[in-house]
């Protein structure tokens, strides 16, 4: 039998018909080495408080829907365990920079008209019929977009990026590394359609280069790297794009 | 949905110039006119007499040489001066100040380096 304790768990609460304003409740949580935070907010949520509200699918860093602060950093609740935390108390806060629809749970439309405004999918740069078999790449060419196809959007580097937080205009990190993922694969021909929102001021030239965002992904996104592979595209498509044939933006 | 495209390119692009001369050059020059010559210790104090320096700046080798590093070394400290004002929260209502001034100083600087540079004669 594993050894049990007690955490002491503070979790953020909102509900906006009841609350004028976000409150701080303390809950005392017994737990087994092998619970993450995730299963502390369940034991919460089954046998303490049935009303606490937030987000979980999958439960092993796959879904991108537990998102908290926890103790100020953004973290998947889920790949995060109490017994790092303890004998001292977590902390668990909705994501930062996003509004509170209740308790833990943000509003993530801003998030997802940005991801749709990115076109996510390739748009073949050649029409090739089906019989004419697969497209083909070499393994340098995956790679050029390989690790930004691994987010989740599970919004962790927009609650780490202060540029997001002063102005959610900003495209922030994990759209910009998606826009990324599909301007970089040899099989897209999007580039020219995708352009016009990397040059905006709110595109890529928000961005000072903190690298937090790099920092916090979960899954080994390199965002910042993304938005500046891109500030780089940009720049020549500025200065280049008169002399560009086609496929440049004005 | 018509998007504007930034003019962020080309203060980005001086700043990166000036940021690439300033991390090669800044300190070397830091070292070389301000402790190694004044001091003597390696180099005679005579290396950076007036005569030589004058004789430098006339060079049009030399002015361009000290019109790029003067200038770029401008425009990287007004771009990264700007966005720590945006980062400290001065945008918000001095946005446009805030750009004219450093943007603004950083012009200053180059077009009297220039003109000092013409004025010097060559
Ligand atoms: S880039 Fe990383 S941190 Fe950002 S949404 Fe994607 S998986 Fe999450
Ligand atoms: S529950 Fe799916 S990522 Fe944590």
């Amino acid at each position: 039998m594993a050894e049990t304790r007690t955490i002491e768990m503070e979790v953020l609460r909102y509900h906006p018909e009841s609350d004028s304003a976000p409150r701080f409740q303390s809950y005392q949580v017994p737990f087994t080495p092998d619970m993450s935070v995730l299963q502390g907010l369940q034991y919460i949520k089954d046998h303490l408080d049935g009303s606490l509200t937030f987000r979980w699918s999958c439960r092993m860093a796959i879904c991108g829907s537990c998102g908290h602060m926890v103790n100020g950093v953004p973290q998947l609740s889920c790949h995060t365990f109490l017994r790092d935390y303890f004998p001292a108390k977590v902390r668990v806060e909705p994501l930062n920079h996003f509004p509170i629809l209740r308790d833990l749970a943000i509003d993530q439309t801003d998030f997802l008209t940005k991801l749709e405004s990115i076109k996510p999918y390739i748009i073949p740069a050649e029409d090739k019929p089906v019989e004419s078999g697969e497209f083909l790449q070499t393994p340098a060419q995956l790679d050029r977009f390989y690790q930004f196809s691994q987010c989740i959007n599970c919004l962790l580097c927009y609650a780490a990026c202060p540029q997001y937080g002063l102005n959610s205009d900003f495209i922030g990190p994990g759209a910009m590394a998606l826009l990324h993922r599909y301007n970089a694969d040899s099989r897209d021909g999007g580039r020219a359609e995708r352009m016009p929102l990397v040059n905006e001021e709110e595109g890529v030239w928000s961005c000072t280069l903190v690298g937090y965002c790099s920092e916090v992904c979960p899954k080994g996104v390199n965002p910042a790297n993304a938005v500046n592979q891109n500030k780089v595209n940009s720049a020549l498509d500025y200065f280049f794009r008169f002399l560009m044939p086609k496929g440049g933006t004005r | 949905m018509t998007r504007k495209r930034s003019n962020a390119p080309v203060f980005w692009a001086l700043f990166g110039a000036g940021g690439a001369l300033a991390a090669l050059l800044g300190p070397v020059l830091v070292f070389i006119t301000g402790i190694v010559t004044p001091v003597g210790i390696w180099m005679p104090q005579s290396a950076l007499s007036y005569d030589r320096l004058l004789a430098f700046s006339q060079h049009w080798a030399g002015k361009a040489a000290l019109f790029v590093i003067v200038s770029l070394f401008f425009w990287h400290a007004a771009h990264r001066i700007l966005h720590s004002l945006h980062d400290v929260g001065i945008h918000i209502h001095a946005g446009m100040a805030a750009k004219l001034l450093c943007y603004g100083s950083a012009l200053l600087g180059t077009v009297i380096a220039a003109a000092a540079l013409l004025a010097i004669g060559f």
